[in-house]
């Protein structure tokens, strides 16, 4: 497999959470009240049918409390009519209110970005080559070449063409270590506009026009400028709009009825009934759960393209992972030492550290320390010993001591070809050895002094710590995983049998990700994947959801729906709980919202039609008519900011099936809906009354 | 008293449960072409009238085929019913030589019995011939009745992905392998009991047990002695069974089934209390079977069944309680009896009247209007929601429609969008359903008020909240393809006519238009395989939450009107007021 992962070994999914990025949250709330005003806008109120109903009626109850006989002679007082009139305005307020905090949230994350996204002074590489211009990075277009050198700010999205450089991302991910970046390599070779540079220079090439940068394709998003209802936002939108329809007709013709059998009611009470039955609750916080869910997506430094690709994340059947980096950490290490030839383990152990000396990768790390821990011998001398590093050709590493002993170790046939090359032997038990470890689903590495093989070490891919869990609560929730790994057949067995993945993959190329998306995909089901490659790019598209790394190319992130910014793949897990917490959250205040209705009308109709002997209704001992009307429509409006939080920070999500999930939560806020307005009407009621409003 | 009573209710709904495994299969058999027994007798029938009607039978429909086979077929009958009943004066059969309907009565009456309502504004006895009776009536009995029945079967396959089948097709199997046959044997079954099959004029017969009756007249009194009584009788045995079968309900007398010769007997009543629940009930089988999935059924089936019984229980325990003003004049603790056949009580009309209005089909056993205020809410609840059981076919579609909607509000809670039966419940199916919700409340409530804001339309015989719910009613029945009537309205008036037309229309082939498009576009979806994150629908839990949706989304619309008709006059009458 061509593609790699740059992880963070020691990331858990567990850890990840406590990475969680927060937001400053002075001012926001400042903010939102402002904007709750901005938003009374009928332009923009429309968009929200339930929410502009609401508003129509406020205005006709403000013109009835200004000329309460202004259709015709109406019971009831100005002093009623302006109390619904102020507790309607109210209820439209919260619901702007509830949005404008959602999307604050969003703006302080937006203006944390920004922040990193100042006008700095770019070097232009002239036609020609070697002349440089100093032009402000506003002015750089896609395709000017550039010169950075440490220290500078990087002033667009840009290709490395020359250098090796370290940069500091942090801007970005928020991880302080610096990164390489040098030309050639998928990975490594772009950069983002507005980190900056620490050492040495690079030769870009800006690959975005100012405005169209990554940085700002984030600011735009996090600020919501650009999100677009959601399809089931748009079903349930339509739904509401409906029962809003449903409750207008039957508003509308009660007055005929009313007046058939001598109750008559008055245009205010009319009002107030529709808009304590139509779901303003739901109507009234349904875009804040909607932006609050990209926003929880955001506070885990992943940023979602859009709202719909978190939702789909709620729905995902099937989860694509890389091995390495998502269910391994990254690196194999060391864990048992096997001798051939002859050789016994300490001999194996010390030629094993000599050689792993300089090597600085955490296999080579694991090597010594395993080597340690098993009595090697500082037998060799490594002063003046140079250090042979790994290369793609060679496959191998090692230590070239001052006494001419050369040891090395590497890939098992790489390890045997240096050995022939030099008329040396290969021991008959090595092939026994390395067959082993294969076995095992670990990787073999053979260790030679000079012309002799000395064993073989067995580097074992750990599992990450939890991740099996993580598997066992995704089988729960009817999500299948497939890992993808380039390993053979038999390391990949062992390896997903130890993690507990559905389904595995084996020498898996960037081709078989996309085969199994399609196949996946053509099951009906919703695909989410990882991936960071160039390569990656055309799968990342495919799938449903695909969560490109912050480390991997410019063309993975403008395929994918989500860019994770501590390129951490593990994250797809929790991207995927966040989307069903979204969608739980939105089902849940739906319903809580509809069956409050049934204490509305036990609180309402009683009152309305008091004229009619209807009285034994009142089920709630409510004081009077019109303490009634006001205590519903009170907790109409107070119930829109007293949700805020919930609808903020989603409903708690436990990784249960289908139906354990909805008992759980119909007794909550199915049967909670039914009840609770009941008690809470009743209270508010008693302190209407106590306060002699009504 | 009681306990007979109950015990009566109790031995119908064991024996309407017990006919729906068998009805419900052999559904399920006709309308997927499965063999049956009677293939060798029903497959050259069928042959010949496809070729008759040239019917391509393996041309399926796309949903918009299916429903213009269904605007087109309907229109074609309407045309000649309404013609029948303008003209039906110069018509033969006509022994008691009944005249023409007036154009609105024939427009509302061919409407009435196009949409499988059978609302009648005339009266059996002088307003309709032999010869409207069998050809336009009982045809049209038949005809909508497998109307209905083919959307609903053309809706199940449709939402299970499959394709909607053939109108034509349907429609001649509805006939002939369901409706026909049943109709049959149960035809002659009420014939011998005793209900009429003949083509006589009115018949004087001599009184067994000859009476007196005296007349005032300017302060004179005259008695005289009546020794004969013109009987009226025609071609009804036949009509009786489609009548309850179909959920048609349109009597062959003005008083319907609570005449002697529509319904004789205790054990009649039983029998047509069966015919008309037999294939609303049966069909959530057949869906069940259908679905290949039995619990699904069961489990639809169980839900509407506890609504049934509760309802069942509201309006028989309020008809065994009586009026309380009488009853305190009476001194005594007696059951209503007002407006009820003496040969069926209290428990017989509160069973019938439940069960005609909870499936549309409308026929009475008793006078509506007469019933306690509790068991006259439980009829036009039960026309408000048009589930508890439900139309012929439409029935078993709508209750499939709640269940969407319980599924689109509640799935979500799962961490899922919204999936029934595999298929993403999305807006376009959530608009094709609102359809359904808003139509309803539309075509009931906004006529109704008209009519009782316009002065003297309504022409209701009771003021306050008695005179509302005769308004209501009427509209509830007609939107709902009902046909009953709460009655004391004098409702043969051009308002009345056609105010009804409209509702009939709006009632009958809005949501029929809608169901099919749902069923259309459902079938083309990609099904979700089924994982255990899926929300099932199959349970007890997700019955009850159907049933919250049915009772909140249903019942809420209503609630002001039902707070100003039956429960005013309940309280008014508990506090016995009379009005």
């Amino acid at each position: 497999m061509q593609t790699s992962t740059k992880p963070n070994p020691l990331k858990t999914p567990e850890s990840s959470k406590l990475q969680r990025r927060k937001v400053d949250g002075t001012g926001i709330y400042r903010r939102a009240i402002a904007e709750s005003f901005v938003k009374l806008n009928p332009l923009t109120l429309y968009k929200n049918p339930v929410m502009f109903v609401v508003l129509v009626g406020t205005l006709v109850t403000f013109a009835l409390t200004i000329n309460p006989d202004l259709f015709g002679s109406q019971p009831g007082t100005r002093l009623i009519n302006g109390l619904i009139t102020g507790i309607l305005f109210v209820t439209i307020l919260f619901a702007n209110f509830a949005e404008a905090v959602a999307e604050g949230r969003g703006k302080a994350q937006a203006d944390a970005l920004r922040r990193t996204k100042q006008d700095t002074l770019a070097r232009r590489i002239l036609p020609g080559g070697q002349k440089t211009e100093e032009v402000s990075s506003t002015q750089l277009r896609k395709g000017d070449f550039v010169r950075v050198i440490a220290g500078d700010l990087i002033p667009g999205d840009g290709e490395v063409l020359e250098g090796v450089a370290s940069v500091d991302e942090s801007a970005i991910t928020g991880e302080s270590a610096p990164v390489i970046k040098e030309p050639g390599s998928d990975v490594a070779s772009t950069v983002t506009g507005g980190t900056r540079i620490l050492s040495d220079s690079l030769v870009l090439r800006i690959t975005s026009n100012p405005g169209e940068g990554f940085i700002d394709r984030m600011i735009a998003l996090v600020e919501g400028a650009k999100r677009q209802k959601t399809p089931n936002e748009i079903a349930l939108t339509v739904l509401l709009a409906v029962l809003t329809e449903i409750f207008l007709i039957v508003v509308a013709t009660l007055p005929p009825f009313a007046n058939f059998v001598g109750a008559p009611v008055s245009i205010a009470t009319l009002i107030a009934l529709l808009v304590a039955l139509i779901p303003t609750t739901i109507g009234g916080l349904l875009s804040a759960i909607g932006i609050a869910g990209m926003d929880r997506v955001a506070q885990f430094n992943v940023i979602a393209t859009s709202g719909k690709a978190v939702e789909a994340a709620g729905d995902i059947g099937t989860l694509i992972l890389d091995k390495t980096g998502t269910i391994t950490l990254g690196n194999r290490l060391a864990d048992e030492f096997i001798p051939v030839g002859g050789h016994n383990g300490r001999e194996l152990a010390s030629v094993a550290r000599a050689a792993s000396m300089f090597d600085d990768t955490p296999e080579g790390k694991s090597v010594v320390k395993l080597a340690v821990s098993q009595g090697a011998t500082n037998g060799y001398n490594l002063d003046g010993a140079e250090s042979v590093q790994f290369t793609a050709q060679t496959r191998m590493s090692g230590t070239d001591l001052s006494n001419g002993v050369v040891l090395r170790k590497g890939a098992v046939d790489a390890i045997k070809r240096y050995v022939v090359d030099q008329g040396g032997e290969t021991p008959p038990d090595l092939d026994a050895a390395t067959e082993r470890v294969s076995l095992l689903g670990g990787t073999p590495l053979a260790v030679c002094e000079g012309k002799e093989i000395f064993g073989v070490i067995y580097l074992k891919d750990i599992v990450k710590p939890g991740i099996r869990q993580r598997f066992e609560e995704l089988r729960r929730m009817g999500i299948k995983t497939i890992m993808l790994t380039g390993d053979n057949r038999v390391t990949a067995s062992v390896i997903a049998a130890e993690a507990g993945v559905d389904e595995f993959i084996a020498e898996a190329t960037p081709e078989d990700k996309i085969r199994v998306i399609k196949e996946n995909q053509a099951q009906g089901k919703l695909v989410a994947m990882t991936g960071d490659g160039t390569n990656d790019a055309p799968a990342l598209a495919q799938a449903d959801v695909g969560v490109a790394m912050n480390s991997g190319t410019q063309a993975a992130k403008e395929a994918a729906n989500m860019v994770d910014l501590d390129s951490d793949p593990t994250k797809l897990l929790d991207v995927v709980t966040i989307g069903k917490q979204l969608l739980i959250t939105r089902g849940a205040l739906t319903t809580f919202s509809i069956a409050n209705d049934v204490s509305k009308y036990f609180a309402i109709i009683p009152a309305m039609f008091s004229a009619a002997g209807i009285g034994a209704l009142n089920v709630m001992g409510l004081t009077s008519p019109n303490s009634a009307i006001l205590s519903a429509l009170i907790f109409n409006a107070l119930i829109i900011p007293a949700l805020i939080p919930l609808a903020l920070k989603g409903v708690e999500f436990k990784p249960l099936s289908a139906n354990q999930l909805l008992t759980r939560n119909i007794l909550i806020y199915g049967v909670g809906g039914l009840i609770v307005p009941f008690i809470c009407i009743k209270l508010i009621d008693i302190v209407v009354t106590a306060i002699g409003l009504a | 008293m009681e306990f007979s009573g109950f015990l009566q209710i109790a031995i119908t709904l064991v024996l309407m449960v017990a006919i729906v495994p068998f009805l419900g299969a052999y559904m399920a058999r006709v309308f997927q072409f499965e063999s049956t027994w009677f293939d060798k007798l029903f497959d050259p029938v069928e042959t010949l009238v496809y070729k008759l009607m040239s019917v391509d039978t393996k041309a399926d429909m796309d949903w918009w085929g299916y429903a213009r086979a269904i605007l087109i077929s309907n229109l074609a009958m309407f045309v000649p019913v309404l013609g029948v009943l303008l003209f039906q004066g110069s018509l033969p059969l006509n022994p008691n030589g009944i005249p023409g309907m007036t154009p609105d009565l024939a427009l509302h009456t061919a409407i009435s019995f196009l949409t499988n309502t059978n609302q009648q504004h005339y009266s059996g006895e002088t307003g309709a011939s032999h010869f409207t009776q069998m050809v336009c009536f009982q045809f049209l009995m038949f005809a909508s009745a497998a109307t209905g029945l083919a959307v609903g079967i053309a809706f199940i396959r449709g939402i299970l992905g499959r394709s909607l089948g053939n109108f034509y097709v349907d429609f001649t199997r509805g006939i002939s392998r369901v409706l026909m046959p049943i109709s049959i044997v149960f035809g002659v079954v009420f014939l011998s009991q005793g209900v009429p099959q003949n083509l006589s004029a009115i018949t004087p017969v001599k009184l067994t047990d000859p009476y007196t009756t005296s007349t005032t007249t300017n302060g004179k009194t005259e008695t005289s002695e009546v020794t004969t009584q013109k009987l009226f009788t025609g071609p009804f045995a036949s009509m009786e069974s489609i009548k309850e079968l179909g959920e048609n309900g349109g009597g062959s007398y003005g008083i319907n089934s609570a005449h002697p010769f529509e319904n004789p007997n205790p054990f009649t009543n039983v029998i047509e209390i069966l015919l008309l629940l037999a294939i609303p009930t049966s069909l959530i089988y057949t869906f069940g079977i259908m679905a290949g999935n039995k619990k699904q059924g069961w489990v639809l089936f169980g839900t509407i069944f506890l609504l049934f019984v509760s309802l069942i229980s509201v309006a028989a325990l309020s008809e065994l309680n009586g009026n309380p003003t009488i009853n305190s004049v009476l001194g005594s603790a007696n059951p209503n009896f007002e407006g009820q056949e003496v040969r069926f009580g209290w428990s017989e009309t509160a069973l019938f009247a439940t069960a005609t209005t909870g499936t549309m089909t409308g026929a009475v056993n008793g006078m509506h209007d007469s019933l306690t205020p509790m068991a006259g809410f439980v009829t036009l609840f039960n026309m408000f929601l048009q589930v508890i059981w439900g139309g012929q076919g439409t029935g078993v579609a709508y209750i499939i429609v709640f269940l969407m909607i319980a599924v689109f509000l509640t799935g979500l809670m799962v961490g899922r969008t919204p999936e029934l039966l595999g298929r993403k419940i999305e807006k376009r199916e959530v608009a094709l359903a609102s359809i359904i919700f808003l139509v309803h409340p539309v075509i009931i409530l906004i006529p109704a008020a008209l009519a009782l804001a316009i002065p003297g339309v309504a022409a209701n015989s009771n003021p306050s909240f008695h005179g509302l719910s005769q308004v209501v009613y009427e509209y509830a029945s007609a939107a709902a393809n009902n046909g009953s009537g709460f009655e004391g309205l004098g409702d043969n008036t051009l308002w009345w006519n056609l105010s009804c037309s409209v509702v009939l229309l709006l009632g009958r082939y809005a949501p029929m238009l809608a169901l099919l498009a749902l069923a259309g576009g459902l079938k083309a979806k990609r099904p979700v395989p089924e994982t255990p994150g899926t929300l099932r629908t199959d349970t007890v839990l997700f019955g009850s939450v159907t049933a919250g949706t049915i009772l909140i989304l249903g019942a809420l619309t209503f609630f002001p009107v039902f707070a100003l008709g039956p429960i005013a006059e309940l309280i008014a009458n508990q506090a016995a007021k009379t009005f």
